[in-house]
């Protein structure tokens, strides 16, 4: 742990020019080392750990990914059994959405939350440090899963029952593991909430907060209320395995398909769960690195909230093959065609915002812009797969494998690499390598699209997901596929090694590196930011 | 300047696209659906190309704007930001345009649901049920009522595993084929014996997911003959990606002559469960139910794979009390991966292949005859 950089210490010792009086007497609350990190109740400390831990599960879960793509490189079984595949196919996902992407937000939420309202730090300070240090105890069960006989469940992120009654006990681990970060999850909402809702300096009225501060106010909600939504699923799970419960098992009078019903439930909100900080971060970049205001702000917070609610009535559209009748087939599909609106109005929003702006593209914008051109193009894939007989052709194929990679990967990970690089000079004080910054750009753009552009044509052709081996047609886009996939999994080491270096030995970032930005981390706090921010409220006029 | 090693390396990078590239081209690319062979499919078709062009000229026409901005509106080529934001006309334009639109793709859609989720009125109704990892067909009515076939995997393991060549229809081929007459409303009902499976053929455009317990039902007409070849497309355990669906689509008159050869088989083929057979006879043919049916799991040298997948080599199992043997095959190990083949298999063939399995690799256990399996059958 000790290894793990600090994000205060670049400027402590050479810089007290704006040091913080706590400073002067321990300001790690008394403990250095590892205590100080186990014991700590400071946001920036939190927001740190969160993105580290995010960070090496991304790697994780990408190590998993590489060796899903190793397998399917060329027809055959070559290096992994059946079974053995499954396995990392289940993990890859739970790993990346529950231990990579979600923690990787509320890290940003922890760090930017508090100084973006002038608030000294979380509304329940105690209570952070413990709904991140539920994370590494989450993803060790998950993980030992592996080594557990039967090893790790083989039944996707999903966990479809009645699959999950026959895994062995890594089911189990994988079920209690879902319980804790879902508890970790709504323990940070309630406290992103309470922080939003009451900790805001006066003045900071609720329509004058960054979007960013809107979008995880209104995740946080969506938290609350999809996280025991999955919980209960697992748990109807995990009683039907081992108690007799027969929730989802027909011969004792359940019904599998309920399983799904529940799941989706929690799982359509969760895909906003994801995208709407993403959207909040480069809502704060792109206006940034525009040198203009957002377009629409109202217009945005009201898109925000409209994609929320419709995405608790359009979870059904994940099932159109269970044979539902043809009306609840209309009712979810023409709900699900309505996100679009709502959506086309944030990018449009976007493209407005550039529109005779005075653009520079550092890396942050660069991110962003991938972003907003990648994500559109998984909005519209997911168009096409809203209609309810083209998802009939596409659904469980790779074309969905595509579409929501496009979503998570090209939405979500561009836009927390986009955060990253924005906040880095505002946590460390030092600026990372522009150079750098932009060869991990481009090699994550060509790279992702190598890997996911060429599975719409495998989706379209008959290619199911979640198989070891395929029919010969396919080889040419597989190949090209696990190609994209080794060369996107190295460059995110050289994402490594540019925040690594930034935080070492980056040159002296100014208090406001970029011209554009103007919340009030950038223009009431000083860079680094001190361990204590905004003891006293800002002035806002 | 490029130095003479790196560019070199540059050189070296390009053959080796260009040459993946040669490669790719050799072979068959596929870019789009599958062609179709029945109405809806070629409604969905339509449809999609409709969609993607109606969403590729949006999109660029959005992204004309975003580029020509990141174009023309740089600080570097000194471009001044204007500050405007907000303006009611335009946020409301960009809202109830694409409303608009919407409207214009959900009208043709809706009509294709509506065909496709009618199942009245068919000529030939078969019931398939995935069971891991194959399809059971029973034809229920219509011509060719009663005829049952178990449909599996065909492509041999060697294949698999890299021992041998791959052939034409590798992973896409299976032993008996689903055989349906052309132009007929055929109705698939489908249901599955252990976990969630999902009958697709793409070129026919049908996917039902086959759910335990549950009755689902969808139909296709085969605009002309020919064979369709699909996949099981949900996730169903260690094999889900070794269960395809072979469709062969015959004339009429094909399809009438098929009907009766293949009653006149099954009726030879029905094996009287009281007949008393020799030991080699039975080990014989359990080898091949082996094969069909546990080779994936418990492996050909009858290691398995353990712990999910037991050895029967050796097993307690496999060398103790029959009762306890049959009984496992018959009625499966809730909880476990180990299916109940009861269903499934004959009296003789279950007889077969615990004959084989008490009699192979080092276990010496003695047969047990079909009659004995009936006994145990609750």
């Amino acid at each position: 742990m000790s290894s793990i950089p600090h994000a205060h210490d670049p400027a402590h010792g050479h810089d007290h020019g704006h040091d913080h009086a706590h400073d002067e007497h321990g300001h790690h609350g008394g403990y250095g080392g590892i205590m100080r990190w186990i014991t700590t109740t400071n946001h920036k400390d939190i927001g740190t750990l969160y993105l580290w831990f995010s960070f090496i599960m991304f790697m994780t879960g990408g190590s998993m990914a590489m060796a899903i793509r190793l397998e399917l490189f060329q027809p055959g079984i070559q290096f992994f059994n059946p079974d053995l595949f499954n396995q990392f196919v289940t993990m890859h996902g739970l790993i990346m959405v529950f231990g990579a992407i979600m923690p990787a937000f509320v890290g940003f939420a922890n760090w930017q939350i508090p100084m973006m309202i002038g608030a000294p730090d979380m509304a329940f300070a105690r209570l952070n440090n413990w709904s991140f240090w539920l994370l590494p105890f989450a993803a060790t069960l998950l993980i030992s899963s592996f080594f557990m006989p039967g090893g790790a469940p083989g039944v996707g992120w999903t966990m479809y029952a009645p699959l999950t009654v026959q895994m062995g006990i890594g089911m189990d681990f994988t079920i209690f593991a879902v319980h804790l970060l879902g508890m970790s999850s709504i323990l940070g909402s309630i406290n992103i909430i309470t922080t939003i809702l009451n900790m805001r300096a006066p003045g900071m009225t609720l329509m004058r907060m960054p979007l960013f501060v809107w979008t995880w106010l209104i995740t946080a909600y969506l938290l609350v209320a999809a996280m025991p939504v999955l919980a209960g699923a697992v748990t109807m799970s995990l009683t039907d395995r081992h108690f007799g419960t027969s929730f989802f098992n027909a011969a004792g009078g359940g019904d599998p398909v309920l399983y799904q019903h529940i799941f989706w439930f929690f799982g359509h909100p969760e895909v906003y769960i994801i995208a709407l900080p993403a959207f909040g971060v480069v809502s704060q970049v792109i206006p940034a690195f525009s040198r203009k205001p957002l377009f629409g702000y109202a217009s945005m917070v009201y898109a925000t909230s409209a994609i929320a609610i419709l995405s608790f009535i359009v979870w059904a559209h994940h099932m159109y093959t269970v044979g539902m009748p043809v009306q609840g087939q209309l009712f979810f599909m023409y709900a699900t065609t309505l996100i679009a609106v709502p959506t086309g109005v944030k990018v449009f929003n976007w493209v407005a915002t550039m529109w005779k702006g005075s653009l520079s593209f550092e890396t942050p914008m660069l991110f962003a812009i991938g972003f907003l051109f990648l994500f559109t193009m998984g909005g519209f894939t997911g168009l096409v797969l809203s209609l309810v007989p083209i998802d009939i052709q596409l659904h469980d194929t790779y074309y969905v494998v595509a579409h929501f990679h496009y979503v998570m990967v090209a939405g979500a990970l561009f836009s927390a690499f986009a955060g990253v690089y924005f906040w880095l000079p505002k946590w460390t004080g030092r600026m990372y390598d522009e150079t750098l910054g932009k060869w991990h750009f481009w090699l994550t753009m060509i790279f992702f699209n190598m890997i996911f552009f060429v599975q719409h044509f495998l989706g379209l052709a008959g290619m199911p997901r979640r198989v070891p081996d395929y029919p010969l047609i396919f080889e040419t886009w597989n190949k090209i596929s696990s190609i994209g996939a080794f060369g996107f999994g190295l460059s995110q080491l050289l994402f490594l090694y540019v925040v690594l270096k930034c935080i070492r030995s980056g040159e002296k970032a100014p208090d406001k590196p970029w011209e554009g930005a103007d919340s009030l981390e950038w223009t009431h706090l000083p860079t680094p930011a001190p361990y204590h921010s905004f003891e006293t409220p800002p002035v806002l006029k | 300047m490029m130095s003479g090693k790196s560019l070199h390396r540059a050189m070296l990078v390009a053959a080796a696209l260009a040459g993946l590239a040669a490669c790719g081209l050799a072979q068959a690319i596929e870019w789009n659906f599958q062609p179709p062979a029945s109405p809806i499919a070629e409604a969905i078709h339509t449809l999609h190309e409709y969609v993607m062009i109606l969403v590729t000229v949006i999109f660029v026409g959005v992204f004309g704007f975003m580029f020509y901005s990141v174009y023309a509106h740089r600080k570097s080529v000194g471009h001044k930001a204007e500050q405007f934001h907000e303006n009611t006309t335009v946020e409301a334009i960009w809202t109830v345009i694409p409303a608009v639109i919407l409207i214009f793709i959900a009208w043709p859609v809706t009509k294709t649901v509506i065909a496709q989720k009618d199942t009245s009125a068919p000529d030939l109704t078969i019931k398939a049920t995935g069971i891991q990892w194959k399809w059971a067909y029973e034809y229920i009515r219509g011509e060719g009522e009663g005829i049952n076939v178990v449909s599996e995997l065909a492509t041999p393991r060697d294949q698999i595993e890299g021992r041998a060549p791959k052939g034409e229809h590798y992973l896409l081929e299976v032993d008996n084929e689903l055989v349906v007459p052309v132009g007929k409303k055929v109705r698939i009902i489908t249901t599955a014996a252990d976990v969630v499976h999902s009958w697709w053929v793409p070129a026919l455009a049908i996917k039902q997911d086959a759910i335990p317990g549950f009755l689902r039902d969808t139909w296709f007409k085969a605009t002309h003959t020919g064979t369709f070849r699909g996949q099981c497309a949900e996730l169903c355990g260690k094999e889900h990606g070794f269960m395809p669906i072979v469709v062969q689509v015959v004339s009429q008159e094909e399809y009438t002559r098929w009907v009766a050869d293949k009653k006149k088989a099954l009726a030879a083929a029905a094996d009287d469960p009281n007949k008393k057979w020799t030991a080699p006879e039975l080990i014989a043919r359990g080898e091949k139910v082996y094969a069909a049916n546990c080779v994936a799991c418990h492996q050909a040298n009858g290691k398995g794979t353990p712990p999910a997948f037991p050895p029967l080599d050796g097993s307690k199992v496999a060398t103790g009390p029959k009762a306890g043997h049959i009984d496992t095959v018959l009625n499966g190990r809730p909880g476990t991966a180990m299916a109940a083949f009861g269903k499934q298999l004959s009296d003789t063939e279950i007889a077969a292949v615990i004959s084989y399995e008490r009699n192979s690799w080092s276990n010496k256990a003695g047969e047990v005859q079909p009659a004995e399996v009936k006994a145990r059958r609750k």
